[in-house]
């Protein structure tokens, strides 16, 4: 029955700016800090304080407007949008309504059947609003203004999204680009990202949309697709039902998989926009965008070239390598250290990919200097360890950020390549195993690996691979004499 | 006067303006309120054809501050605004979400 169902979807993504202050005011934008020490009178709205716009705001706003290929309104100003909540103290939300700073551009994802563009319908300057702590204890709500004022864009998109893999394909793209921007840390759990949903569906091959909820409360790439998911069947039910979809906000709760909606009718949404008097307008000149646009740092597809022409890194490769914007420099740096790419690109590729599945982490949550790594590197490319060892020396870096060379010293895990010390080793085992000698003399060739790995399993892992192997083939040719 | 204002308008009003209006207060606020539109629908005889909207009766625009830190912790001061506190915070009645 879905199937014969098209579910059209728009998001408003929110985005904490990367500034050290405030959008207004001088107050330190800082995450975490005790409640209220990061506050003054602008941003706990006392009366006669009188905001003034970061530029730097401004600059990231064109940033991301920019590469997310917008047109840029060069005259843009501020309004307020009134509503009542203890979160905001000043009874208005300075955002932008009539002139927003960037609109009309598109960003391309990656589907199935090829790149799909996505329309940005527009992209507004705001601010955030405090945080609310509800105590139980006294059956009240406690008020943190630290948040109020931290700097926000909202990105909006078109309607242009089919299903939740698009929404996903859509919030990473945006999320790398505006890392790669350095306009904010964009995560989702820390609340430096959110999204909200606008969701109708309509018959396939209906023109008309079909009537939007808008799903609030997603802190998660995962809840956001289950959200997705569970309101696209709610409002199909209605319909198969003969009911109607009524367009409203939706709270997602990702416990129980429902969505519940929000606003009572107490809380009519008329926001009674106005021009905000206190905040001049904003008069962008031709030099300024081409001197943001100038300063734009390379971007993902850039480097995936880069790194093919340059470092010949197949194209799979540094899709991977740059897909975070903080393994892109990992790979950089550690390159540049060590000079072999190829080798840093494989350690990144096979074992950091690894460890970071296992310990649940994304790319960005890699904590090793890349010198690190270089020196991993080095080592095992002067002789100085075996691969076997290096993959436990860089478990060491990876979890500790550890000195390769002082960790390989300390605990004496050189490579052995003593003749006589591993020839002792070898000569133990073939004494202690002699039915896999039996083996191997018997046409058995398979027996000798068994043999090496016993070898090095007594030399704790550190025998020069190469020499071990000969030695074992050498012992076992006299055996056979 | 020409603009009359409903009953459900008035209410309407006081319900975004969070007001609860006795009876007596809503007439007046009626009466107020119809005069004030009158007074603007002054601005509706004159012919505003190809004039901009005008939303700053200043010629200045661009100010603009730095991105430096310039304010420290002033909880104390900013506290001594709030009607009631608790932990460090401004203690309001329960919301709802």
């Amino acid at each position: 029955m879905g199937r014969q169902y098209e579910t059209v979807i728009g998001l408003e993504v929110h985005v904490e700016l990367a500034t050290k202050t405030k959008i207004f005011c001088g107050c330190s934008t800082e995450f975490g800090g005790a409640p209220n020490t990061h506050t003054c009178p602008v941003c706990t709205g006392m009366p006669g304080s009188l905001p003034v716009l970061n530029r730097q705001v401004v600059e990231y706003a064109m940033a991301v407007g920019l590469a997310a290929n917008c047109q840029i309104n060069q005259y843009c100003k501020f309004d307020r949008k009134n509503y009542f909540y203890p979160d905001n103290p000043q009874n208005y939300q300075i955002s932008q309504l009539y002139l927003p700073i960037c609109h009309d551009g598109w960003i391309e994802i990656d589907t199935p059947s090829g790149p799909k563009k996505i329309g940005i319908h527009e992209i507004h300057m705001e601010e955030d609003a405090g945080k609310l702590i509800h105590d139980e204890w006294e059956d009240c709500s406690l008020v943190d203004y630290n948040r109020s004022g931290v700097p926000l864009i909202e990105i909006v998109s078109e309607p242009d999204m089919r299903n939740a893999d698009e929404v996903m394909a859509y919030l990473e793209k945006l999320r790398m680009m505006i890392q790669y921007l350095g306009a904010s840390d964009c995560k989702l759990q820390e609340g430096s990202m959110r999204a909200d949903v606008n969701l109708s569906v309509r018959k396939a091959g209906a023109l008309e949309l079909g009537t939007r909820t808008e799903m609030k409360n997603l802190n998660s790439f995962k809840a956001i697709a289950r959200a997705i998911e569970g309101e696209r069947k709610r409002q199909i039910e209605r319909i198969e039902d003969g009911k109607k979809v009524i367009q409203e906000t939706r709270r997602w709760d990702d416990n129980k998989e429902n969505s519940y909606p929000m606003r009572s009718k107490e809380d009519a949404q008329d926001y009674r926009y106005f021009p905000d008097p206190d905040l001049m307008p904003v008069v962008i000149s031709r030099e300024w965008i081409e001197e943001i646009r100038s300063r734009q740092p390379e971007m993902q597809p850039e480097k995936i070239r880069r790194y093919q022409e340059e470092f010949k890194i197949p194209e799979y490769d540094a899709r991977i390598l740059t897909s975070s914007k903080h393994m892109a420099w990992l790979f950089e740096e550690a390159a540049a250290a060590c000079g072999k790419p190829k080798e840093v690109s494989n350690w990144l590729m096979v074992e950091a990919m690894r460890l970071l599945k296992e310990h649940d982490q994304a790319p960005e949550d890699l904590c090793f200097s890349p010198v690190n790594l270089a020196g991993l590197i080095n080592l095992v490319d002067r002789g100085m360890i075996n691969r076997t060892v290096a993959k436990t020396v860089f478990e060491e870096i990876f979890a500790h950020d550890t000195d390769p060379e002082i960790y390989v010293e300390e605990k004496g895990l050189k490579i052995v390549n003593d003749q006589g010390a591993l020839e002792k080793a070898a000569e133990e085992v073939i004494r202690a195993n002699p039915q896999s000698v039996k083996d191997y003399l018997g046409g058995k060739e398979k027996a000798i690996g068994f043999l090496v790995g016993q070898t090095m399993r007594a030399m704790k892992g550190k025998g020069d691979p190469g020499m071990v192997n000969k030695i074992v083939k050498e012992l076992l040719t006299k055996q056979e004499r | 006067m020409a603009n009359v204002i409903r009953d459900d308008i008035i209410e309407y009003v006081g319900i975004l303006a969070k007001l609860e209006l006795s009876q007596e207060e809503k007439e007046t606020a009626k009466e107020d309120m119809g005069r004030m539109l009158d007074y603007i629908d002054k601005l509706n005889e004159l012919d505003t054809d190809g004039v901009e909207p005008m939303s700053h009766v200043f010629s200045m625009n661009n100010v603009f501050r730095d991105d430096v830190v310039s304010n420290g912790d002033d909880r104390e001061n900013i506290l001594k605004n709030a009607p009631k506190q608790k932990d460090g915070a401004f203690k309001v009645p329960r919301t709802v979400d």
